[in-house]
């Protein structure tokens, strides 16, 4: 056989080889998309971290002075620069200190449905037979219900703690992942790699774990990031309805419902909130999509690519 | 790694017998399901070390003779003794060791690999499987020496599939078998997928690592040129039965049975010394379809493009026997009423 160095798709090749060294940060700094979206989940997590500790009591103290004040200038002090609300608290306070009790619901409760739907839908896929039958009329059900109407019913049996509304949000998005992830595994599964992982011996577990968990994932995370903005205003609904997030604690989607009541005189009150949800979602939008292009082998030149090359 | 074991023609490694796969299409509201007999009573011997080469017509059988003898779909009936253990009988426990000693290559080789795993990842799969046949640290140098053994450099363990071309690809997933070291190696039109150029390359290579490990092989391909170059014996298959086997030398001098005649006639040859001596080649063209396998035909299955059918031949159906004039041991086989003879023809 000649060198297969000597052919131009194998130099070309080559050339793949060397640049595929370049570290995580690195392909991260080149894609500004992914790199503003990685900086605002980054700044999201400190504010997770530490916002009701620095701001807690900014975002509850009133200054009925400084009521409604619109947002945009300084005239009131830093903290009114995104304005303040009926009551003359911190927008800005709010929503930061509202991030960590957003993310707790919301992220809590997507992972937990990625987690247990796609760990279904993968077992409904590879198993198949009666177990699969189990899973997806289970999935019908939950999904021919209106997933309000459940959390409302759920939520009043229950006391409206965290944690359940946490379990019921989790549990009306889970038929979407059982589905996604099935449908992937049965085209995966007849793949000719997995008959040849099968020739070779390898059990379920084998096969789930190291070729289908890896495709099924990246498909599953794009869901989770567009779950995201719809999780957080479904819990938005239920705070409406005072079986959610109780007052005085506070989340963005319960922001967003209690500005509705003075949307024509001050319309940040909603909107503020609204817009962090959207940010929020976006973000973790573009960041899985990088992630997804990174984790796959022929797709990760173009991110290795300098640009004008792609 | 194994010395070259002996090669007697009773040493039989695997050993099928009476093999079926029948598929039924679900039935349902006024439709009857309907089986379609894929493979029908299949039996050969493989001795240790020989290339049974099968050909046939695709839709024949012979992709599904390769996946039940894997177990990649279950057998309907019959036996596949691997030293004398029945394949078709194991459990789950003795399935996973017996895979060790026989192993599969795909036809196409872009899709059998992974696309997500470097090449080092999937040669070493076998042994993340069967951890007890290498130690771990063992694994990267093995890897490397496999690669070397298949004409791979040793640092293309480091990329993946994308970056290699279909015959590179496919020394990989022959590399991969034989991670394992089987005994019996069925390669499942492993070069129907490459350029001419390349086939020759992967032949060779797997010509060179049956001369070095005596490994067996049942090498599958529609293409009898390729199955005549590399096989001792040949088994002839159509709609799922074979209608003739025995030796490669045996058969491609003089066929006896019409459709093993017709598909050598079909070969394209340079005839260099047509004009000295040799009779000019006759091409015979076969009329009509290969009948459905879910309605074949009475009696023989070839009869209904075969020029010699009587109706002998539409109410029995041939079995296999031993050609009289054969020379081997075990002898050629043929099912047919009217056998071609050297005479003859």
């Amino acid at each position: 056989m000649s060198d297969p160095a000597a052919t131009p798709v194998a130099a070309a090749a080559e050339a793949v080889q060397v640049r595929r060294r370049l570290p995580l940060w690195r392909l991260l700094v080149r894609d500004r998309f992914a790199l503003v979206a990685a900086f605002w989940l980054a700044l999201l997590v400190v504010c997770m971290a530490f916002g009701p500790e620095l701001l807690g009591k900014a975002a509850t103290a009133l200054d009925l002075r400084a009521r409604n004040t619109p947002p945009g200038s300084l005239e009131k002090g830093w903290l009114a620069v995104l304005g303040t609300d009926a009551l003359g608290r911190s927008m800005l306070a709010r929503l930061v200190v509202a991030t960590r009790n957003t993310m707790a619901v919301a992220l809590t409760a997507i992972t937990l449905a990625l987690l247990v739907g796609g760990l279904l839908g993968m077992i409904a896929g590879y198993v198949g037979g009666w177990s699969s039958h189990l899973i997806m009329r289970g999935a019908d059900v939950l999904q021919s219900f209106p997933s309000l109407l459940l959390a409302v019913v759920v939520l009043y049996v229950l006391e409206p703690r965290v944690s359940n509304l946490v379990v019921v949000l989790a549990v009306t998005r889970l038929p979407v992942y059982v589905r996604v992830a099935r449908a992937e595994v049965l085209e995966i599964r007849e793949r000719l790699f997995v008959q040849a992982a099968r020739a070779l011996g390898g059990g379920r577990r084998h096969i789930l774990r190291r070729h289908i968990a890896p495709v099924v994932a990246p498909t599953l995370l794009t869901i989770l990031t567009v779950d995201f903005a719809v999780v957080m205003l479904a819990e938005s609904s239920l705070s409406f309805l005072g079986i959610g997030i109780q007052p005085p604690e506070i989340t963005w989607g319960l922001m967003v419902a209690q500005g509705r009541n003075h949307l024509a005189v001050a319309w940040w009150l909603s909107f503020l909130p609204g817009l962090a949800i959207m940010l929020a979602a976006m973000s973790a939008n573009v960041l899985s999509s990088w992630l997804r292009t990174v984790g796959d082998p022929s797709q990760r030149w173009r991110l290795e690519a300098p640009r004008g090359e792609r | 790694m194994a010395a070259s074991p002996e090669q007697s023609p009773g040493d039989v490694v695997l050993r099928v017998e009476g093999l079926r796969k029948h598929f039924t299409t679900p039935g349902g509201f006024r439709r009857q399901p309907v089986v379609v007999r894929a493979v029908d009573d299949v039996s050969f011997d493989l001795a240790r070390g020989e290339t049974l080469g099968v050909v046939g017509e695709s839709g024949c059988g012979k992709s599904t003779v390769a996946r039940t003898l894997m177990r990649l779909d279950e057998p309907t009936a019959g036996r596949a003794l691997l030293d004398g253990a029945d394949v078709f009988a194991m459990g789950p426990r003795e399935l996973r060791r017996a895979r060790r000693r026989m192993q599969i290559v795909f036809q196409d080789p872009y899709a059998s690999l992974n696309p997500r795993m470097t090449v080092e990842e999937i040669i070493a799969e076998p042994w993340d499987i069967h951890p007890e046949v290498l130690e771990r640290r063992e694994r990267p140098e093995r890897v490397r020496a496999l690669l070397e053994s298949v004409g791979l450099r040793r640092d293309h363990a480091e990329r993946y599939p994308h970056q290699f071309s279909g015959g590179q690809l496919q020394r990989i997933g022959v590399a991969r078998a034989m991670a394992l070291e089987p005994e019996v190696l069925i390669c499942d039109e492993p070069v129907s997928a490459l350029d001419v150029s390349v086939q020759a390359q992967v032949v060779n290579l797997l010509e060179e690592i049956q001369a070095r490990l005596g490994i067996a092989y049942i090498f599958i391909a529609h293409d009898l040129a390729v199955v005549r170059h590399l096989s001792h014996r040949i088994a002839v298959m159509y709609l799922g039965r074979i209608v003739e086997i025995g030796p490669e030398a045996e058969i491609s001098e003089a066929p006896r049975h019409p459709y093993t005649k017709a598909l050598l006639s079909a070969e394209p040859r340079l005839d260099l010394d047509a004009e000295s001596d040799a009779a000019p080649r006759q091409r015979i063209l076969l009329g009509g379809e290969v009948p459905s396998p879910a309605d074949p035909p009475s009696g023989c299955r070839f009869r209904t493009r075969c020029w010699k059918a009587t109706e002998l031949c539409a109410r029995e159906a041939p079995p296999l026997t031993a050609d009289p004039e054969s020379r081997s041991r075990p002898p050629r086989l043929v099912a047919c009423h009217f056998p071609e003879s050297d005479a003859g023809s």
